[in-house]
């Protein structure tokens, strides 16, 4: 067994607070667990200004306020500025769904530094038919009044296989409303767009198209509009260095008080998670043995332990490992080193063979909703 | 292309740290950092000197002149213009008139 001694952890600098699961959308690639609506309470306000507080003491400094939907919260004005007091940097990231003309300007008054707004396409009826709600022209008057308080524009678009053709149209439209960023981010399979992946993932041919209308794009508009753009890694030989290695620098909080070492942990079964609400920040980030599993390297597996490039990706991603061969420790599939490689190839391969057949998408993806969270056999039939 | 150019940094021209981000000195880090929409950049000693000095009201040549009293050293113009170049380069500053 490998004893490289592993250097004490450094702060939590990435903070994300998910404030609800509550959301008006129904997303068919929502990363949020399927099962939100049978997880606790949310915080109430007191608890998440206290979580503000230790997490700034301990170094924190980009907060993330995202959910679910964070303007279902109505303390968000009251969390904000108490954040702002405490010195974070303050990104939203919202669907722009109740973000009023009024709202914008007390959250701007209480010092919130960032919006990033997400699209699910550029044209009305597939963001409406892919978040199976009526909200594209009241996202194009979002992006004006996020302009009209001075906010840089950031656009936040999940591509894959029902959207991703219309990448120069989304483009065109990012350009129309004055984006200055555009992240063309792939759907990452988890929750909810897990249960979807066989209709999501794009094949790579769509890939490589829409790859390369977003170069000819950036050539067309130069520095004035900056467009990245997320591959799926799905299609990749290497594994992402998810987090940059767990516990290492992003601290999450659930809705109900979970502490989470990733976005998407809660799945993890070898995990028992701390909540806020029964230990502080310190004792979370420093003590728990869930944010001490995966850090340094014993926790390894090979192909991974004797890798030589196991300090540049950290084995990839957990979540991942563990959807696709049930084992978190297992080396991320991703990885053509992974003797697990064959899943994501077969998975790929399953989603350009069903991308040829006719059958109609309605019938078969599976919308975020919360009556299926609750009895997960209401919509799993389709 | 209508960004100004680091040509463009004369003595007179007075940087700044430009919309939507800030710079501010973290204690958990012993560091000035920079921060921008969900990034942020660690700034070195000398780094975190110079970005602290660009208010958008001080020329070039008074932050130079304010960094060599402060170090009590000279001819530091060289150094500081190189990173301020560097600076315009990455948008870690603008111009203001």
């Amino acid at each position: 067994m490998s004893t490289a001694a592993t250097p004490p952890p450094g702060p939590p600098l990435w903070l994300l607070l998910e404030l609800t699961y509550r959301c008006p959308l129904h997303c068919v690639f929502c990363y949020n667990p399927t099962d939100f609506a049978r997880t606790g309470a949310e915080l109430p306000t007191a608890e998440w200004l206290r979580v503000l507080g230790e997490a700034r003491a301990l170094g924190a400094v980009q907060l993330g306020l995202s959910g679910g939907e964070p303007l279902e919260r109505e303390d968000l004005e009251t969390i904000v500025a108490e954040a702002h007091r405490l010195g974070f940097y303050i990104n939203l990231i919202t669907s722009g769904v109740g973000l009023t003309a009024a709202r914008i300007g007390a959250l701007k008054r209480a010092g919130l530094d960032h919006i990033q707004l997400s699209f699910q396409d550029s044209t009305r009826e597939l963001n409406d038919f892919l978040s199976s709600t009526r909200t594209f022209e009241l996202k194009a008057k979002v992006a004006a009044l996020i302009r009209a308080h001075g906010y840089p524009m950031v656009l936040n678009v999940v591509l894959h296989r029902l959207n991703i053709d219309h990448v120069g149209e989304i483009l065109d439209m990012a350009e129309r409303i004055g984006a200055q960023y555009v992240e063309l981010a792939n759907t990452q399979y988890y929750g909810w767009a897990w249960l979807n992946r066989q209709r999501l993932l794009p094949t790579r041919a769509q890939l490589e198209r829409a790859e390369a209308v977003t170069q000819r794009f950036r050539e067309r508009v130069g520095g004035s509009m900056q467009v990245y753009f997320v591959v799926p890694d799905y299609f990749e030989r290497r594994p992402k260095a998810c987090m940059g290695g767990l516990g290492s620098v992003f601290l999450g909080i659930a809705p109900d008080g979970t502490a989470l070492p990733c976005h998407a942990a809660r799945m993890l079964p070898d995990l028992d998670l701390p909540n806020v609400r029964s230990a502080d920040i310190r004792s979370i980030w420093y003590d728990s043995p869930a944010f001490n599993h995966f850090r340094g390297e014993a926790w390894m597996k090979e192909p991974c332990r004797s890798c030589p490039e196991r300090a540049r990706d950290f084995g990839g991603c957990r979540c991942q490992a563990y959807l696709l061969t049930g084992d978190a420790s297992n080396t991320d599939p991703v990885c053509d080193l992974s003797p697990h490689h064959h899943l994501v190839t077969a998975a790929v391969e399953r989603a350009a063979q069903a991308a040829a057949s006719a059958v109609p998408t309605e019938h078969v993806l599976v919308f975020r909703d919360h009556r299926i969270s609750i009895e997960p056999d209401a919509g799993a039939s389709g | 292309m209508t960004e100004p150019s680091a040509s463009e940094l004369t003595d007179t021209a007075r940087p700044a740290i430009p919309h939507g981000m800030r710079l501010q000195w973290e204690e958990a880090q012993q560091a000035h950092v920079l921060l921008y929409p969900e990034g942020m950049v660690k700034l070195n000693g000398s780094a975190g000197a110079i970005l602290s000095r660009c208010d958008g009201a001080r020329t070039v040549r008074e932050i130079v002149a304010d960094l060599e009293q402060a170090y009590g050293a000279a001819g530091l113009a060289g150094d500081v213009l190189a990173f301020l170049r560097l600076a315009l380069e990455k948008h870690w500053l603008e111009l203001r008139a």
